[in-house]
């Protein structure tokens, strides 16, 4: 474990500061690789991507994380007192369970023009005009993957709160009742505060899932077209195993390295309290 | 009243939870209608049944393909995947429960290592690892992929295995001891036996884990009749640089989903327990 996941780990950190013949250069790579339009592309900004991949990351955990999340929470509690709801859930799952490979092909395929479903509602409810391969332009191929990731990953914020919700007693919704509360409040006060354990997992996992996002893109878009999906997982790889430029793909690496322990010391510190 | 109410808002509820699962369905019906079906029905859509002629041969095509024959991609993963669940389940049976049951000082520090070691990306480790199986010769072979997966897997094994073990009652193996049973063998034929179902999580979730990666295949596999079954699917169905076809495809993307799939719905008890006891009772 040490030879295969530690070292290797301080090792990339380590040439991130090099040369490519070796040398030490301190902190070049970094101003490099940052200031480069693969990394940032603010020049874009208000018109849209492609924006840089560290932006794209942060596009993908602003829309994805409210998303999955409260949308898992919701057919978790929904799910409760539904027939049939461990058919509905596995459904729900499948997304989880399929190789991100496949995933992704799904997700393209699901936008293309033609024979993807998306186009095929667009057309049924009116909206014909619209319907064109989502994945293949630059101003929608980043959200077409978000929305496709969050097909795939809310089953996980599922499961995890229904798990949660059968360790709530029934006592407490009872006694919430007799006091007259509303649903709304029940859920303020009693349900949301229960989860909140949960929470702090599903949030942490959520936004490393984020972070890791590498073969959706590879596989539906390959980043493009122009860049305009690229996410930093993906530049990554490009550096390294497309340019054999491994001191720059360092640089992204320990991006991601840093980037990781920023969102799970806060878990770490949470799961040490309790 | 109050009676007509329940029901109304539990139909309410039924069909939003219905109508949720079928829209959630619905891009894995797409990939199914068109692994079945010729290319050439559902280029307007798959929901299009003008005509319909449920076919086998998109799957014999993909499972035969020429240059990227899935049958040996198939074969490919399960050489790669077996052993990268065995090994690590093996291994991180014995340390997590060395972790439960024996204290030693910095502990908790290596404990603490594990979580963080869980999060990070593969990226993270890719460089250095690409190197050093380049100087050892073992890219283009399986046994870099079933090192470095059971490397990464281990963490949270550990972790998951310390937990269940601490659940266990000490009270038998004790019973055990002071009948003079040697602590190798209290493991074998006390703990193991009592931990089938928490080995069983972990088989599932190691095995789904390494028989869908991606990453590590394509950093290490670069021969085409090495390739593992995700990774080809990067090449079959590729009619031009924006041309897919969309049936072949599918039965590709079908025959390398149904075995995760199928060790889901098998064994989703395990699955599920796996999930939730390694991400929430750290």
């Amino acid at each position: 474990m040490i030879i295969f996941v530690v070292f290797p780990i301080l090792n990339t950190i380590y040439i991130s500061f090099l040369s490519s013949e070796g040398e030490f250069v301190g902190l070049e790579n970094y101003a490099n690789v940052i200031g480069s339009k693969d990394i940032f592309n603010l020049e874009n900004f208000p018109k849209g991507p492609p924006l840089g991949a560290f932006v794209h990351n942060m596009i993908w955990i602003l829309i994805h994380l409210p998303l999955s999340i409260v949308s898992g929470l919701i057919l978790a509690i929904t799910l409760r007192d539904v027939k049939g709801a461990s058919v509905v859930k596995t459904l729900v799952f499948l997304g989880m369970v399929t190789p991100m490979v496949v995933g992704g092909l799904i997700i393209r395929y699901t936008f293309e023009k033609d024979v993807g479903i998306v186009n095929g509602l667009l057309y049924f409810i009116g909206l014909g005009d619209l319907a064109k391969s989502w994945t293949a332009y630059p101003d929608t191929a980043l959200f077409a993957l978000i929305f496709g990731s969050v097909w795939l990953w809310t089953g996980f914020s599922m499961i995890l709160y229904s798990a949660g919700l059968a360790t709530i007693p029934k006592d407490y919704y009872e006694a919430a009742k007799i006091d007259g509360a509303s649903a709304f409040k029940t859920f303020f006060r009693i349900t949301l505060p229960l989860l909140r354990p949960i929470t702090v997992t599903v949030v942490t996992m959520t936004i490393l899932y984020e972070l890791k996002i590498f073969d959706i893109v590879l596989v539906a878009t390959y980043g493009g077209p122009g860049k305009a999906s690229s996410v930093l997982a993906f530049q990554m790889w490009l550096y390294a195993f497309r340019y054999f430029e491994f001191n720059r793909a360092a640089v992204v690496a320990s991006l991601l390295t840093v980037l990781t322990t920023i969102v799970t010391i806060p878990m770490i510190r949470f799961m040490v309290k309790r | 009243m109050k009676k007509i109410r329940i029901t109304k808002t539990t139909i309410i509820v039924h069909v939003i939870a219905w109508f949720v699962a079928l829209i959630w369905i619905l891009p894995f019906m797409g990939v199914f209608m068109a692994s079945i079906r010729p290319y050439g029905e559902i280029i307007h859509g798959w929901w299009n049944f003008s005509s319909f002629n449920p076919t086998f041969s998109n799957f014999i095509g993909a499972w035969n393909h020429r240059n990227f024959p899935l049958s040996q991609g198939v074969l490919n993963s399960l050489i790669v995947a077996i052993p990268s669940t065995l090994i690590p389940l093996f291994v991180g049976a014995l340390a997590g429960y060395a972790f439960a049951r024996f204290s030693f000082p910095i502990k908790n520090y290596i404990f603490l290592t594990v979580v963080l070691l869980m999060a990070l990306p593969q990226q993270s480790v890719a460089i250095p690892l690409f190197q050093m199986m380049m100087k050892f010769g073992l890219i283009d072979n399986f046994l870099s992929l079933i090192l470095v997966h059971s490397a990464w897997g281990l963490p949270w094994i550990i972790l998951f295995m310390r937990n269940f073990f601490s659940a266990l009652p000490v009270e038998i193996e004790e019973a055990a001891r002071v009948d003079g049973a040697s602590y190798f063998k209290i493991f074998y034929k006390i703990v193991l036996p009592m931990s089938l179902p928490a080995l069983a999580s972990v088989t599932v979730l190691q095995f789904m884990w390494v028989w869908n990666d991606l990453f590590l295949a394509l950093i290490f596999i670069y021969s085409d009749p090495m390739k593992l079954a995700t990774q080809r699917l990067l090449y079959i169905g590729r009619a031009g640089p924006y041309h897919l076809d969309w049936s072949i495809l599918s039965a590709a993307s079908m025959i390398v989903m149904i075995v995760p799939i199928l060790m889901f719905v098998l064994l989703q008890k395990y699955y599920i327990k796996g999930m939730v006891g390694w991400t929430i009772k750290g």
